[in-house]
Formats: structure tokens, sequence, C-alpha cells
């Protein structure tokens, strides 16, 4: 069991991180609009991460933070 | 819950002005974890060039300065010499600073051994101006001045700045790493870490060349960038060590 943190209105949805993820948990949320105006990325199911930080690491703008 | 990943403290907090998928953000961030990991942010002195990352003084939390395009090699140097000791300085430089206007400060740097750490980023484009043909352009690489490709006959072939560092006895580390898969990051992040510690133990001129990405000016998505990167760029330019002096010694 991880705990991811997103700083979402630093997001610009390049959606790296969503390839990125080996279990395929992130996705970009197409209901939500950030500050800069892009679909930021989200975690859909948490109990399912393991913390591996995959997602962190190709994040270009270190938005994720990851525990466990 | 222990923390795996965070902000690195060497970067500030701060949003970076990159566009979406860009892999400067990657490298920044793996430049300020070698600082954090190595103890070194409070000696440490950053020479941001004139390109996309020349703002890069607003995004690391040690000293900067910023350079006229190209000399930061040049600038890097006297930083250094004026404090051996007590500095240890590095250049982040894109590929229409370091192999176009600053080829000659580059390559005089590592003729010199001068004792600093370059990290060079290749996106093969000239990003801030907006996409024209860099020296490091592939050959039938579409940009803005080269529209029906770029046509060796006319514009010569892309320089690849390690294997033409390797060829002299200058300097003390040369390698080329890409960012555009985690396997890729990690092993980039240890070549800047050599590259920095090569620094402290004295040994000289270290740069490490980031194949990189430019979405925006290559007109492509992010996962179509980094895509391009193991497609075109790789081919051309391999990945691996060029020179490290120190283990061919080792060798010996």
């Amino acid at each position: 069991m991880a705990k991811l943190t997103f700083k979402t209105d630093n997001c610009k949805g390049c959606g790296l991180c969503v390839d990125a993820c080996p279990k395929k948990l992130l996705r970009l949320a197409k209901d939500k609009i950030n500050k800069k105006g892009h679909h930021p990325a989200e975690i859909t199911d948490e109990s399912q991460c393991v913390g591996c930080a995959s997602c962190a690491m190709m994040c270009p703008d270190c938005i994720i933070k990851v525990e466990r | 819950m222990a923390v795996v990943f965070d902000k690195p403290h060497a970067l500030i907090d701060v949003p970076l002005h990159y566009c979406p998928g860009c892999t400067h953000g990657i490298i920044h961030r793996l430049v300020a974890e070698v600082i954090d990991e190595l103890g070194i942010e409070g000696k440490t002195i950053g020479i941001a060039p004139v390109g996309c990352s020349v703002m890069a003084y607003n995004y690391f939390n040690c000293d900067m300065i910023e350079a006229a395009h190209g000399r930061a090699p040049a600038v890097a140097t006297g930083v250094k010499r004026a404090d051996p000791e007590n500095h240890i300085v590095f250049t982040y430089q894109g590929d229409g600073d370091l192999a176009s206007i600053g080829m000659a400060e580059t390559v005089h740097a590592a003729a010199r051994n001068e004792n600093i750490t370059v990290i060079f980023i290749n996106n093969a484009i000239y990003g801030m101006t907006g996409g024209q043909m860099a020296p490091t352009s592939l050959p039938g690489q579409v940009t803005q001045t080269s529209p029906y490709g770029r046509d060796p006959k006319h514009c010569g072939y892309p320089i690849k700045v390690c294997e033409m560092l390797s060829e002299l006895e200058g300097p003390e580390y040369l390698e080329r790493v890409t960012v555009n898969n985690v396997k890729n990051i990690r092993a980039a992040k240890k070549a800047i870490k050599k590259a920095f510690q090569n620094q402290i133990d004295g040994k000289g001129f270290s740069l490490v060349e980031v194949v990189s990405s430019c979405p925006t000016n290559w007109g492509m998505t992010p996962q179509a960038a980094l895509k391009w990167i193991d497609e075109k760029m790789l081919p051309y330019y391999p990945l691996g060590v060029y020179k490290d002096r120190s283990a061919e010694k080792e060798a010996e």
C-alpha cells in the first residue's frame, strides 16, 4: 500500500506518468482542469499501488510525492 | 510511511516554464538529486546557458550565473579557477549553446581538462527560438529552417560531441545517456553523479550528454517524442561511455 500526493496545479498533463505506471493505475482527469488549464494526472485505485515511483521518476515537473 | 520519492532540496519548489513533456525537467531533477546526495548544495555554482534552459537559475537552489550564449564553459573556468578548493562548478547547456556558438569554449575547456562538470542536453533542435535546425539535427530531420529535411550535402552532418571530444587527450570523462524511460533515467543519474564526483576528486573535465526530447518543436506528443529518441536519435547517437581516463588507467 503506497500513497501518492500530486501537486495538481503544477501538472501540465503530458501523460508521461500514465505510460510509466507498470500497473496502469494513473490517468489524466478529463473531468478536471487545473490552474494552468490542463487535465491533471490522478490515481484511479491507490490500494493497488506498490509505490515503485516510476511515475515520479518520469514526471518532468516533479509533482508526485511517493510514500510507502 | 516512509517517503520513497519527493522533490530534491536543491530544486526550488516553483512551476517550471518548460513545455508539457519536455525532459529538461527530468534532467534538472537528476542534477538536483545528485547535488543533494553529494551534500554540495552550499558550495555548488551552476552556469546557466542561453536556450530553453536560460532560466535554470530560477530552479536550482545553489548559486547560479547566467553566461553569454555558448560561453558557459569559459565562465565556469573562471569561477572554478578563482577558488578551486571551495567551489563545485557545473554548466547546463543545450545543443544550440554548447555545440554551435559555444563549440570553441567547449573544446578548449575539454582540451585543458578544466575541472568542471558539463551537462549537455542534446535534443537535435533549437527549442527556445522556435525549432530551427541545430548542429545536432539529424539528416532528413524536418525543422523550421530545413522544411524538406536536413540535407547533409548542403548543411553537413550532425556533430557527435562525445565522439569528437573523446579524441582529445584532455577530458576525464565523457558519457552519453538518455532519459526516455525509467531504466535510462537511472543510468543518466549514475553518469551525472560520476561527473560531479570526478570534480570533487579533482580528476578534471567531465561531460554528460543527455539525449533529450522536444515534443513541441518536433511536432509530436510527449509519448511519440520519447519513442522517436529510441527510433531515430539513438541509432545516430549511441549511448555509452566514450572516455573514462581513470578506468582506462586502472585497466592498464
